[in-house]
């Protein structure tokens, strides 16, 4: 490692994140594409001796084929577990071996690898390729992909005693009904004893390909670096053609689920189709949500479950916008015997705040935060990184980072009544109450 | 009063890390400043030196259900004004409680340091506690402990082994508080904790990011100075009496899947330039655990496929004792049994055999590229430098870890290994899965109208 001149570089850099916060870009993101087709998003920052690349696929659980549940799942479980001719062990001794750091991230829009190392040379080196190998030569060795599916299966087994995971799977269940959103991401076991090593491999192929892939890099190296590191990690993926867009989930009627569970809280979630990523209606939906559910004490729902009652340690509502319509939601624990009573709050909450929106007060606070606390959102190279896949995976526009606070300061009370009025309609809302039975 | 001094700390693979100041106010009062400048941002903590180990039995939960009433308000500040004021100015705010101390942060952009200074001051010294809004917070910190604790069948093999694993000592006790001691919690308990240990001479303020140290140092002066030290009550140590033998406890509670959680007292870093065991079980615990390529997932998960997950855990930086810890979960049709002897052949093998070359050098690697990579998150830097001062030790042993890190041997690791990991110091937790009740009925009213 070359020590010394890192740090020197590093002093005199020092200054290179320290943006003002408006009138000019957040962020220099530089994009490009890959002569295979992978998009690229690129920040450079010489602060710290380190890099951080994130590649992402659309291959999460939505993509799971009928009849293969958990596949997209554990495909993505073996990614790192014997590829290019290494061994799993062997694989996880060559990164820590450097100091590397490779973790996944699977939801049901998106599977992507992610990896932290050393900027110096050797460190650098010996990280990427075995991240190159990871992504494009795994080997899906058939004991391997026996032991991965009981771990798997009891991962999903260990969640059962959870009430809060029990309830978020049954609230995904109830609201997407047949749309893939619907399944858990870790898939059923019956089905994942089912796939099979032909199955993995066709799914790495199809989706783990360069047109589909987003390459994020953010830190200590040159456009240039940068530029052939892209080109190496998609230069060996399949060249699968780009993946269609999901379908479009369809509203369900308004239900109510009650499932038993030996628990002491009743964890309960209420909630509708929301938004996709790309919604027009995103940012007013965001700051209004702030004041119904979303700004911690600054909320209606927190001020009305737990400061005023006692009900619940939490109480929240969310957008969680994804490829396709994510799912609008309200959630708190509370004990058994008093859910019905903090149902009634929360849904009372949801209803005024629909009728009547944020007050000009409450509208002003939330925005305040919002755009005051921007520098937080950026203020770490994971963060960025973080940013820069939602990005590219999501095709937000390019200047999404520049223009955040003045698309957040643009949110009037007409604007978020309106949205919500056309968006979220409390009568129709799927509900789901878990456990509290103890 | 003033002892300022800086620590430049030069002394490793890219550390070009700002200097820290320390300085300790007239009143008593702690500022301890890391300079930062990444981003245009800052974090303030205030650390208090009370956590659940100051305590006494009847009244567990005490310093945690305070920190919830930190936000109630003052004599000048109304409640939930706090978090409106901090939320206004762009801020995230919140708190956390632990065995050795409680602490209040604020993130917010550089130049809102003082309105958090403002705000922390007044609530040091004028915090108003009343009955009515006790009476509902007293039932949050319940819905907490169901949520946290009461409802996750791992946590309460946690709590309930840290109960039989220390007798004497209030590291038994959980930080949360027993159900039945909330039950019976009363606002004047809390204002008794709050005066007891909320005075400048027990805190310890930390402010990480683009700040200047004499600034904040200023800023300190202004909120904080005015406040007067008062007397703390003496803290009785409480040592842990000796182990005399390994314990066990089975833990009955809903879960499709068992689990394993073995416990050995382990030594505590008191001096950081003389004590060598609690780096070297560092280090171990690093060969054990932390990623795909130490031994207990190499081997019980890989190779002989015992356990589904397994991992190992130690942090010598606390007031009290420390102790090293190990967990599993056996892989379906394993018994608890042999999970157990695997673990225990692991250890042994250590014990016997030491640790290879390649495996010191490959958790050092780690160890030195986790130091860079820390600096990624100031909140995290802020923690560290807290976590170091409540424990008593000075920054420097934070700035010299991966230093005193690097200097272990493999020889030292097995003698550790062979000291610390032995059964009579050894408590040992099952987790006994109980039903589910594993036929769940759903009832749906389909389309019905909600009532409001």
């Amino acid at each position: 490692m070359s020590i010394k001149r890192i740090a020197l570089r590093s002093f005199i850099a020092a200054f290179a994140l320290a943006l003002p916060l408006a009138a000019q870009a957040a962020l220099a993101i530089q994009h490009w594409q890959t002569p295979q087709g992978a998009r690229v998003y690129f920040v450079e920052s010489r602060e710290l001796p380190m890099l951080d690349v994130a590649v992402d696929f659309p291959a999460g659980s939505a993509r799971d084929p009928a009849g293969r549940s958990g596949l997209a799942r554990l495909t993505h479980g073996l990614l790192d577990q014997g590829a290019g001719g290494l061994s799993d062990t062997a694989i996880a001794h060559r990164l820590a071996d450097v100091g590397a750091v490779l973790s996944g991230n699977f939801d049901r829009d998106r599977a992507g690898v992610k990896l932290r190392t050393l900027s110096s040379a050797r460190e650098r080196e010996a990280a990427l390729d075995t991240l190159v190998r990871v992504l494009q030569r795994p080997d899906f060795p058939q004991a391997v992909i026996a032991r991965e599916k009981r771990r798997l299966v009891a991962a999903i087994r260990e969640a059962e005693a959870d009430p809060g995971s029990v309830a978020g799977k049954a609230f995904f269940r109830t609201l997407y009904g047949a749309h893939p959103y619907a399944r858990d991401p870790d898939g059923e076991p019956a089905g994942i004893g089912r796939l099979t090593r032909r199955d993995l491999v066709n799914f790495h192929r199809a989706h783990y390909s360069a047109p589909n892939a987003v390459i994020a890099i953010m830190g200590d190296l040159s456009r240039a670096e940068a530029e052939a590191i892209a080109t190496r990690l998609a230069a060996g993926l399949s060249a699968a053609a780009p993946l269609p867009a999901l379908p479009q989930p369809v509203a369900p009627a308004a239900s109510e689920s009650r499932i038993a569970h030996p628990s002491t809280q009743s964890h309960v979630h209420v909630g509708a189709l929301g938004i996709a990523r790309n919604d027009p209606d995103f940012f007013p939906l965001f700051v209004g949500n702030y004041v119904l559910g979303g700004g911690g004490f600054d909320s209606q729902l927190l001020k009305a479950v737990r400061d005023k009652h006692g009900f619940a340690y939490s109480a929240y509502s969310y957008f969680a916008p994804m490829g396709v319509a994510g799912p609008f939601q309200l959630g708190l624990q509370t004990k058994g015997e008093q859910a019905d009573a903090a149902l009634k709050v929360a849904r009372a909450t949801l209803a005024d705040f629909i009728a009547k929106g944020p007050s000009e007060a409450e509208l002003t606070q939330a925005k305040s935060n919002l755009t005051g606390g921007f520098p937080l959102r950026i203020d770490s190279n994971r963060k960025i990184l973080d940013y820069l896949s939602v990005i590219g995976f999501y095709r937000l526009p390019l200047d999404y980072l520049d223009t955040w606070i003045a698309q957040v300061e643009a949110v009037d009370v007409a604007a978020v009544k309106d949205a919500f009025a056309r968006r979220v309609d409390p009568d129709r809302m799927v509900t789901v109450v878990v456990g509290g039975a103890r | 009063m003033r002892s300022h001094w800086a620590i430049g700390l030069a002394l490793l693979a890219g550390s070009v890390q700002a200097a820290v100041t320390d300085v300790t106010l007239d009143n008593g009062m702690r500022v301890i400043v890391k300079e930062d400048r990444r981003a245009p941002v800052m974090v303030s903590q205030v650390w208090y030196r009370a956590g659940s180990i100051d305590e006494f039995n009847g009244t567990t939960g005490v310093a945690h259900v305070l920190e919830h009433m930190m936000f109630k308000g003052t004599k000048n500040v109304a409640p939930g004004e706090f978090s409106k004021r901090i939320a206004a100015a762009g801020g995230r705010e919140n708190a956390f409680t632990s065995r050795d101390h409680t602490a209040y942060f604020q993130q917010m952009q550089k130049d809102r340091l003082d309105l958090a200074m403002q705000l922390e001051a007044d609530r040091m010294a004028n915090l108003v506690i009343s009955d009515e809004l006790f009476a509902r917070e007293i039932q949050v910190v319940m819905e907490e402990r169901r949520l946290r604790t009461d409802d996750q069948p791992q946590s309460v093999v946690y709590e309930r082994l840290m109960a039989t694993a220390y007798q004497a000592h209030p590291y038994g006790r959980p930080i949360i508080g027993w159900m039945n001691d909330l039950e019976h919690m009363t606002a004047q308990d809390a204002r008794d904790w709050y005066a007891r240990w909320y005075a400048p001479n027990n805190a310890t303020l930390v402010v990480a990011g683009d700040v200047r140290a004499d600034e904040v140092i200023a800023l300190a002066k202004k909120h904080f100075g005015p406040l007067p030290a008062r007397a703390l009550p003496a803290r009785k140590p409480q040592a842990e009496p000796e182990q005399l033998g390994e314990k066990r406890i089975v833990v009955k509670a809903p879960s499709k899947l068992p689990y394993l959680l073995m416990a050995w007292h382990a030594p505590t870093l008191r001096d950081w330039e003389k004590d060598s065991e609690p780096y070297a079980l560092m280090i171990l615990a690093g060969v054990l655990s932390g990623n795909d390529s130490a031994r207990l997932q190499a081997s019980l998960v890989k190779a002989q496929q015992i356990a589904v997950n397994a991992s190992a855990g130690y942090d010598p930086v606390s007031r009290g004792p420390a102790m090293f810890l190990i967990d599993a979960t056996p892989a379906p049709g394993k018994s608890m049994a042999a999970l157990e002897a695997a673990i225990r052949a692991e250890i042994a093998r250590i014990q016997r055999e030491g640790i290879s070359e390649a495996e010191l050098a490959r958790v050092k690697a780690q160890v030195i590229a986790a130091d860079v990579y820390q600096r990624d998150s100031l909140f995290y830097q802020a923690m560290q430098l807290g976590d170091h001062a409540i424990a008593g030790l000075p920054p420097e042993a934070l700035a010299r870890r991966v230093d005193r890190l690097r200097a272990v041997t493999a020889d030292e690791v097995r003698a550790a290994a062979q000291k610390w990991l032995q059964n009579v110091r050894l408590s040992v937790a099952e987790l006994d899965p109980q039903p589910l009740d594993a036929k769940p009925r759903t009832a749906a009213a389909k389309g019905a109208r909600h009532v409001h």
